[in-house]
């Protein structure tokens, strides 16, 4: 265990085996916080675009482990505005820190810090390319109240087309057995081919456009987002027909759940928020051990 | 000797041969031929070839070709053979194969990808991802091209 992931890098979920991300996975059951399994580190957060979430999680995270967190959370504050390059950046902070958490509006911009720096880099968001850390809390989030990864019948819910966690949840999902996807949006936000083509004989997937949830084991609803329409009017129409309300989670049995990456704005009612079946703030809470052990599996290659 | 040897012979040059048919007007953009040439060119497009059906061959005289050009030819025509020709008789034959990996060669088709940031001072990196069709697969953003399709740099 020790050598295959000290010094890693977390860049893309393609990356990942299914013993990975068990490994993963197993590793963020037993994370807790320990003031000493860290102590002396130091975590560079760079976030050339503000995400308060993610970055709190991570400096969260490191704290609870004895580590230190330097960085900051503007392009617009630091030597990006000054013209420097990304690898310029990289150079600078791989002095400073002992692994490096980056979050960028462009897409493969972590694999070149990867690339460029001699620590580990962890991917905590690349355009609209990959949050793989985001993608390894949803399974969390899945074998925590089901079990299993297995043989599981998964709605992915709503913008299909742009949605960056829907792309590499579906991936991750290809690495398991016996997964049903239903893939439910509206005809202008299907699933790329690209993705659908990695599915193709590993998953089983049905794309339709009506808010179906019966038999689902797993609701994973992801927000639609007014820019994606060339018109209000359309946007409006289409918004309408993808929220979870009561009506539509009478479908879902009582052991199912119902997940969302957050912040949900309207695609949810909040007269959802008190039924079993409703998980997306627990879900959540699973980012701080699933962090907790990524960066103890890549500074020390193993959990305290 | 066939006819087509005999119309198409020249005295110095490159002979690419077994080009997959359809596919010698790219290989003519990627030399860099256009209308205006200053030396003979010469495309046969669709000639039988043996038992593997058809081919297309460029003949291209005065012309070596650099290490890059033949990467790119590779992509589109993985199957192309390299006859080097000098005084008319054929001196080298190089069997190319498909790159594994192309730097600075395909453009990535998304724009918002960090190889396509001039101040970034990036080049692209594409991996190959499958044969048939030829598929390549940005070591950055994970964007696929289609060989076929890419946009190749000048
Ligand atoms: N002087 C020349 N000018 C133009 N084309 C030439 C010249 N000499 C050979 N060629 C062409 O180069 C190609 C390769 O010629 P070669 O004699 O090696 O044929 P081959 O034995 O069939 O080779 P291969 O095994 O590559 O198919 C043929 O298309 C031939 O017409
Ligand atoms: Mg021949
Ligand atoms: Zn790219």
């Amino acid at each position: 265990m020790r050598s295959s992931w000290q010094g890693r890098d977390i860049i893309s979920i393609r990356d990942f085996s299914r013993e990975e991300i068990e490994m993963v996975l197993q590793a963020a059951g037993r994370a807790h916080p320990d003031p000493d399994a860290l102590r002396g580190q130091v975590m560079a957060s760079l976030f050339f675009e503000p995400s308060t979430r993610t970055q709190l999680s991570f400096a969260s995270a490191m704290e609870r482990l004895g580590g230190k967190v330097i960085g900051f959370s503007s392009g617009k504050t630091t030597s990006q505005a000054k013209g420097e390059t990304l690898q310029d950046t990289i150079r600078m902070a791989e002095g400073y820190a002992d692994l490096i958490v980056i979050r960028h509006p462009l897409e493969g911009s972590a694999r070149l810090a990867a690339d460029t720096a001699s620590v580990p880099v962890i991917n905590a968001g690349d355009g609209t390319h990959q949050h793989p850390t985001q993608t390894l809390l949803d399974l969390y989030a899945i074998k925590q109240f089901q079990g299993h990864l297995d043989n599981l019948k998964i709605g992915l819910v709503g913008d299909l087309k742009y949605g960056r966690t829907v792309h590499s949840l579906a991936t991750a999902l290809t690495r398991f057995h016996g997964i049903e996807l239903r893939l439910i949006s509206p005809a202008s936000l299907p699933m790329p081919p690209a993705v659908l083509r990695e599915l193709g004989g590993l998953v089983d997937y049905r794309e339709q456009e009506a808010l179906d949830l019966s038999g689902l084991d797993v609701v994973y609803v992801t927000r639609i987002q007014k820019e994606r329409f060339p018109d209000v009017e359309e946007y409006e129409k289409v918004k309408g027909a993808y929220v979870i309300d009561r009506a539509a989670c009478r479908a879902l049995g009582p052991e199912a759940i119902i997940l969302h990456p957050l912040p949900r704005v309207g695609e949810i009612a909040r007269e959802v928020d008190s039924l079993p079946q409703a998980k997306y703030f627990q879900q959540a809470q699973g980012g701080i051990p699933v962090r907790m052990a990524l960066l103890q599996l890549l500074l020390k290659g193993e959990l305290a | 000797m066939s006819q087509e040897l005999k119309v198409s012979r020249i005295r110095q040059g490159t002979v690419i041969d077994h080009i997959r048919p359809g596919m010698a007007l790219t290989v003519l953009r990627i030399l860099g031929i256009g209308a205006a040439v200053s030396h003979s060119v010469v495309v046969a497009m669709n000639v039988p070839s043996g038992a593997l059906a058809h081919k297309d061959i460029v003949k291209v005289e005065n012309q070596v070709l650099d290490e890059e050009t033949l990467k790119k030819i590779a992509i589109i025509a993985p199957h192309a053979t390299v006859n080097i020709i000098e005084d008319f008789e054929i001196t080298a034959k190089h069997h190319i194969s498909l790159p594994r990996a192309l730097r600075g060669i395909i453009k990535c088709p998304n724009r918002n990808c960090i190889s396509n940031q001039d101040h970034e001072r990036v080049s692209s990196f594409f991996i190959c991802e499958r044969e048939e069709p030829i598929e390549f697969r940005c070591h950055y953003c994970e964007a696929l091209v289609q060989a076929e399709q890419a946009e190749l740099y000048a």
